[in-house]
């Protein structure tokens, strides 16, 4: 028991389910103070989410709804953990997943290419995103978060004015992939039949789940990865040791911004959302990776489940009843859980040192007995001498 | 072209409240990405003030006590900042963040809740202060004064003599450089860092309700701020970490910043035919560009971003 307990995964796993139980539990104290009576029912809507429904066939139908939306979600955690192991906060996943979208509907809509170049495209358009912050981050000393930021709002207003182009005559939404260019859409390959025919499922969700194992393997299996990591714990160090910290630094990012910006496409390109050209602010989903990211443990497999969690309970947010409570209220709990990530460390510390207390008290009384004994043997010693 | 002044003073002294606020918290060693929620917060505070005092009551009381609620509000939320990152030594960047999702997210839901118990059919999360943001402006032929212009001068004066004139500022930025040895002339850097934070967060708060009234007369919440807490964070960069620089630094991003409000006000920018979401990106990519030219010789606090620990040397 003892043994599982300091397991760094349990221990991980546990915290990450400490920040849920807190974060759920905050949402519901802010629904009582909003409107007492139907607080409780509220809460249990946002954790239930598809289960609301009483059909099983509707419950498939939106589970695969859900699904649809964790494969970028999952794209954009990948990006910001990615990123992270290797020291960056790529803060920018946000707009990289905006140049993803954007490049993948123009393609598919103004080019009409098939959804393999649409993808394609849009993970080299994110790239280069990426690729920006990491040049200013390697040559220029520029915080990444800073610049990420900023290019998150001039990626989201490139986006906004490029895809105007191809956007519906009367409304600022883009033009329906599926009437548009069918062939742009992702191929579902008998997946839509088992969520009772929901179109907008597709290979995105075991294509993520892939990429997912991919990263794993790279970060932990590979002389790249190990890299990669090497620099992000001692850039000096790395530097020393013969490693282009530069190059690493900048390829990071450039593989951040790929992830984020598949992430873009993989939702853009089942139809499942149009493109609105006068949104004003940047895109969730990118901010959410980072929750997902960090409830995942900054572990490749937690953070698919992580991705799962985040997406089941934002997708919950709209089950809510509208006449006392607002969907954002789904926001306010993801936030709240990034916010206790943030006490990881000093959960599993807290832990760490309540076990090794533990621990002591059983070696004092230990060797309390031990002492007796050995006392016990000093005076037959004693005895036999006198 | 008054009008271009007007806005340009305005944004200028949004972003330099916040920058100040971001220079206080850096120089006693925390990094504060959190401002852009806490400009949400206080931005909230504020137009929650505006919207339950009655319209009748007079200007200064107004004034005094919108600018009250925006700073109680953003001091309040700080302290989410200042406890996860002195006491608990959570990493400054993942809880500033969180901080600016849960800010908005927060004032969605509050502002939400108001208004749908006020009318089940109004699920907006908009506040309007048309009559309120009255108390604030003076009219001098055409050109709008806003009392804010004036605090940002008093508030750059203060910031300038509390770090460089006084025991309490060198001794917080002694905290931001060598907090060890701070401590070991018996500075508490604990009490220090909490009163950097605290204090940007009554600069965030007092930035966020300026930059609200800045405008419009209503503000919807859901859209946050958009990204002008980063813009403040740019110009603190930009201003190498000193107030009067980052005064000079406000007056330019501002600048860029009130051109995206007024450039069809001018024939030959409006000949130019160029969209309008090119002057939306402008502020955005003169930070880029100048961080890029800038960020190399940087005179950022030593000791910033890392968690104080006693035992450590």
């Amino acid at each position: 028991m003892k043994k599982i307990l300091k397991n760094e995964g349990v221990q991980s796993l546990l915290a990450s389910l400490l920040c849920i139980i807190l974060g759920l539990l905050i949402g519901y104290i802010v629904l009582l103070f909003i409107n007492p009576t139907g607080a409780f029912e509220a809460i249990i809507d946002v954790i239930k989410n598809f289960f609301n429904y009483a059909k099983l066939n509707l419950q498939l139908k939106n589970l695969g709804n859900t699904l649809v939306k964790t494969a970028p979600l999952l794209m954009c955690a990948l990006s910001v953990l990615f990123c992270y192991k290797v020291g960056l906060f790529n803060i920018g996943a946000a707009g990289q997943y905006v140049a993803g979208a954007c490049a993948s509907l123009y393609a598919a809509l103004a080019w009409g290419w098939g959804w393999l170049p649409c993808l394609l495209f849009a993970i080299v358009a994110a790239a280069l995103l990426g690729v920006i912050v990491g040049l200013l981050k390697a040559y220029f000393n520029v915080n990444e978060v800073i610049s990420g930021i900023m290019l998150n709002w001039i990626g989201l207003y490139t986006a906004n004015m490029i895809l105007t182009n191809v956007k519906e005559t009367t409304s600022p939404y883009t033009l329906h992939l599926r009437t548009a260019n069918p062939s742009a859409i992702l191929p579902a390959m008998g997946l839509d039949k088992v969520f009772s025919g929901n179109l907008y499922v597709s290979i995105a969700i075991p294509l993520a789940i892939v990429v997912a194992i991919v990263i794993l393997v790279l970060l932990e299996k590979t002389k790249f990865g190990y890299e990669l990591k090497a620099t992000g714990f001692n850039k000096n160090a790395a530097k020393y040791a013969g490693m282009a910290e530069k190059r690493n630094i900048i390829l990071t990012l450039a593989i951040g911004g790929a992830l984020a910006g598949m992430g873009g496409a993989l939702l853009y390109l089942t139809d499942y959302e149009q493109w609105m050209c006068t949104v004003s602010s940047v895109p969730g989903m990118g901010f959410n990776g980072i929750a997902a990211a960090f409830l995942g443990g900054l572990n490749p497999i937690g953070t698919i489940f992580a991705s799962f969690f985040i997406q089941h309970i934002t997708s919950g947010g709209a089950y809510v009843d509208k006449t006392m409570y607002c969907s954002q209220i789904s926001d306010l709990i993801s936030s709240i859980i990034i916010y206790l990530c943030g006490f990881v460390f000093f959960i599993k510390y807290a832990f760490n040192l309540y076990l090794s207390k533990k621990e002591n008290k059983v070696d004092t009384r230990f060797t309390k007995k031990e002492m007796e004994e050995i006392q016990d043997v000093q005076n037959a010693k004693g005895g036999d001498e006198g | 072209m008054s009008l271009l002044i007007q806005y340009t003073l305005i944004f200028a002294s949004v972003l330099t409240l916040v920058a100040l606020g971001g220079c206080f918290s850096e120089h006693s060693g925390v990094i504060n990405l959190g401002l852009e929620g806490i400009m949400v917060i206080g931005a909230l505070g504020g137009a929650l003030m505006m919207r339950y005092l009655p319209a009748n009551l007079s200007p200064f009381l107004m004034v005094a006590l919108v600018i009250l609620g925006a700073v109680v509000f953003g001091v309040v939320y700080s302290a989410l900042l200042a406890f996860a990152c002195i006491n608990l030594k959570a990493d400054q960047t993942i809880v500033g963040t969180a901080l600016n999702m849960l800010g908005t997210a927060a004032a969605t839901v509050v502002v939400k809740a108001i208004n749908t118990a006020e009318n089940p059919d109004d699920v907006s999360s908009t506040i309007a202060y048309v009559q309120p943001k009255k108390a604030f402006i003076i009219n001098i032929n055409g050109f709008e004064f806003n009392w804010f212009m004036l605090i940002a001068i008093v508030i750059l004066i203060v910031a300038f003599i509390v770090l460089y004139k006084t025991k309490f500022g060198l001794r917080m930025m002694a905290c931001g450089e060598h907090p060890q040895a701070a401590n070991s002339v018996g500075i508490s850097v604990y009490k220090m860092r909490w009163a950097g934070v605290l204090i940007s967060g009554a600069l965030g708060g007092l930035g966020g309700i300026c930059y609200i009234l800045a405008g419009v007369s209503e503000w919807k919440f859901e859209n946050g701020v958009a990204g002008f807490g980063f813009l403040a964070l740019a110009v603190m960069i930009f201003g190498q970490w000193k107030p009067l620089r980052i005064a000079l630094a406000a007056l330019l991003f501002g600048f860029f910043r009130a051109l995206s409000n007024v450039y069809f006000g001018f024939d030959f920018l409006a000949s130019l035919n160029i969209p309008s979401a090119v002057y939306n990106m402008m502020p955005y990519i003169i930070s880029l560009l100048v961080l890029a030219f800038t960020s190399k010789r940087s005179r950022a606090p030593k000791a910033e971003g890392i968690p104080y620990d006693k035992s450590m040397r």
